[in-house]
């Protein structure tokens, strides 16, 4: 019995040996002490797809305009964002940020500024000229206790509506102009459903579910009090907030049986196919209709009902980590990030638009143009699903009361969840 | 005195790596975790924690998330077990009789186990896709086309606790019946041959044989399978992440609930989860390798 035991406990320590040492490995692999100052090192999430083609834009811009310094890149596949999240972390942790960082623009950011891990770039804006080039309510919801902390790279706009014309069609309801109001769309989608379409909205499991939850809240509640629900203004637990998530309970109603089970871009397919009438969605849905050429003629789009004076944005965005590599070689990057040129190598790619206001709108495709112009005359507000209005934090919190009321539909204990997520931390 | 170290040295010298990397990876950790879920370390930020107490084992247990994900890890130990169990049980009998071609049946039902629960999840996902009627996908299409409509269901998506945990408990249970089929089938190739005949001779029924007879002696193995099950369950995440996602409130359990709060770099409340679920295991675990060390010793 004991040489059982002593074999098995060598082999065990022998295994362990091996597990250590590859986990040493594996840690020098990834960061890599700059030996040469002149690298900058740029952390994404940005690995492939579109996202990757804007990366590239960005780094050509940078080989031109910053000739001393050379692009490393450090991205993170998978998952969204949620993998790179954590390496992330794991970096800042351990007092080994990169050069600089991606990061949602706006409460997302709010993590890295309380944590004291990146640095105001004010100065940066003045000296480039961004805080000229970059809209005021932009530059409004970017500053904290007035200062900025990040550079954003592009503009996504969350409350459009993409619908399906000929599915409209069935029901007589026309397509060229979203529903006045959030009653008027419920009315059309009881008319879709008489007309023997059986889920008129088409959505998916997560933040896809939390956005339509936004628009709604949007439409009833108006821009000011929308933004003062996710900064403690507006009382989460009010009687008009009630109200408007029935609507939205009603809204939800009318979707598929198995959203939960689904990612948006099969969302997307229910719309395409003709399956479904509408699907709520950020605007990577116009890259993602050109890369699956979808012709222009097959979808339409609008911003979703009751919120046509909004703009519901968020946006990509770089800092300035506390005690990072190669600190000027990352404001080069910063000034490639912000410029004109930069901007326009970004996001001609990865199918956003540029957060400048002086972007000239036929460099790019049509979906873009509309959304540029929004982007410069409507009102500004933040998603709370992408990071802008909400931390990570409070995201996790609002996404497991979404799955709770997606199958619960009980709208008091959606109302408990969200006032508790709303609550900073 | 120097004999006694002869003895004694060697095996001590061997031990010693193992003692020190289990001493600070294992158990050092654990304290090191256990140390973290007593403190107020909330966030990232680079400010002194305090310890404080209990306090976020309070908050846990006064939470309704926690306490959703501790039932739901209970319906899925319980489902799990009892469906892998019946499965691997019929599965031994069926094969213990020697039928024609056992050795390919017995690789058939073991092979699931090879799948790594990652990608056997992600397709598992798609064939409990929720839509019913013309719409119907994955095993609901299947029902559908072969006119069992009825068995139709919306799986992990609606229904009771029961319902949702058992759908996941599902494709596990179609991944691990295999590998308990084998340890029965092993179990019931130990046993002596001549204890059958005597039985036989004595005018044992066969359900008496297996009653009285065959059964009590797989007994053994019946508590290893269901302590490796059971341990398996506790710990299951991937499997979970990848049908569901990772903000499910239907299925969350546990180990899926930590990862969340991890990402949000609450530490403490991680720890704390963490150090709860080792407990759940270790109730367990410990009795089990107690029984099993005092067998050994009487042997």
């Amino acid at each position: 019995m004991r040489g059982g035991w002593s074999k098995t406990v060598a082999v065990l320590g022998a295994a362990g040996l091996l597990a250590v040492s590859a986990c040493g490995n594996s840690d020098d692999g990834g960061s890599g002490d700059a030996s040469a100052s002149k690298d900058v090192t740029v952390f994404t999430w940005w690995a492939d797809g579109g996202e990757k083609a804007g990366l590239d834009g960005l780094v050509s811009t940078f080989a031109t305009e910053c000739k001393d310094f050379k692009f490393v890149n450090s991205a993170v596949a998978g998952g969204a964002g949620s993998n790179a999240k954590q390496v992330l972390a794991n970096d800042l942790a351990a007092g080994k940020p990169p050069s600089t960082f991606q990061a949602h623009a706006g409460a997302e950011l709010g993590d890295y500024i309380k944590n004291g891990q990146v640095d105001d770039v004010s100065d940066l804006y003045k000296e480039f000229g961004l805080d000229k080039a970059f809209p005021q309510s932009l530059i409004d919801n970017l500053t904290v206790d007035g200062k900025i902390y990040s550079v954003p790279a592009n503009v996504h706009r969350a409350n459009v509506v993409w619908a399906n014309p000929t599915v409209l069609k069935k029901a007589n309801l026309d397509a060229t102009k979203a529903p006045a109001s959030v009653d008027a769309w419920i009315a059309d989608m009881d008319k879709l459903k008489a007309a023997g379409v059986k889920a008129p909205l088409a959505t998916s499991k997560g933040f896809a579910e939390e956005m339509v939850m936004e628009v709604v809240l949007l439409a009833e509640l108006g821009p000011d009090k929308f933004t003062g629900l996710w900064n403690g203004q507006t009382d989460m637990a009010g009687a008009d907030v009630t109200a408007a998530l029935e609507k939205f309970k009603k809204i939800l109603s009318f979707s598929n049986a198995d959203r939960e089970a689904i990612d948006w871009p099969d969302a997307l397919q229910y719309v395409n196919k003709g399956q479904a009438a509408y699907t709520v969605m950020g605007d990577w849905v116009a890259a993602q209709q050109l890369a699956d050429k979808v012709p222009d003629s097959a979808y339409t789009y609008w911003p979703a009902p009751g919120t046509g004076e909004t703009f519901q944005y968020l946006a990509d965005s770089f800092t300035l980590p506390t005690n990072g590599q190669t600190p000027e070689g990352a404001k080069c990057w910063l000034k490639v990030v912000g410029s004109a040129e930069g901007q326009k190598a970004f996001n001609t790619k990865k199918g956003s638009i540029p957060a400048r206001s002086d972007a000239v709108a036929t460099d790019y495709p049509k979906y873009q143009q509309a959304a540029m112009a929004d982007w410069k005359s409507k009102k500004i507000v933040p998603s709370c699903a992408h990071g802008a209005a909400c931390t990570l934090g409070q995201n996790d919190s609002i996404l497991s009361a979404m799955g709770q009321f997606s199958s619960g539909m009980d709208v008091a204990t959606l109302q408990k969840a969200l006032v508790a997520a709303a609550k900073p931390n | 005195m120097h004999g006694r170290i002869r003895t004694w040295g060697p095996g001590a010298l061997v031990l010693l790596p193992t003692v020190l990397l289990l001493g600070y990876f294992v158990y050092g950790l654990i304290a090191w975790t256990f140390n973290t879920s007593l403190t107020d370390k909330h966030n990232a930020r680079p400010v002194p924690t305090n310890h404080v107490g209990f306090e976020n084992y309070v908050n846990l247990f006064g939470e309704e998330r926690f306490l959703n994900s501790l039932k739901n890890l209970g319906v899925l130990t319980v489902a799990f077990i009892v469906g892998t169990l019946i499965f691997g049980l019929i599965w031994a009998l069926l094969l213990e009789k020697g039928v024609p071609g056992e050795g390919i049946f017995r690789s058939v039902f073991l092979f699931p186990m090879a799948v790594s629960m990652i990608a056997s999840g992600v397709v598992w996902g798609w064939l409990l896709n929720p839509s019913q009627g013309d719409d119907a996908r994955g095993l609901n299409r299947l029902f559908s086309i072969l006119h069992l409509n009825f068995l139709e269901n919306p799986w992990w998506t609606g229904g009771s606790r029961w319902t949702t945990m058992a759908s996941i408990a599902l494709p596990a249970v179609w991944q691990l019946s295999g590998y308990i089929m084998a340890l029965f089938l092993a179990g019931f190739r130990g046993i002596p041959p001549e204890l059958r005949e005597a039985a036989r001779v004595d005018g044992a029924s066969e359900f008496k044989l297996y009653r009285y007879v065959l059964f009590p002696q797989l007994s053994p193995i019946a508590l290893s399978a269901l302590i490796i099950l059971g341990h398996m369950s506790l710990k299951l995440f991937d499997l979970i992440y990848a049908i569901t996602g990772p903000n499910q409130f239907r299925t969350e359990v546990p180990s899926v609930y930590m990862w969340n709060t991890l990402l949000r770099s609450d530490m403490a409340k991680a720890a704390a989860i963490a150090i709860v679920l080792l407990a759940v295991v270790a109730v367990l675990v410990i009795p089990y390798v107690a029984y099993t060390v005092r067998q050994e010793n009487e042997e």
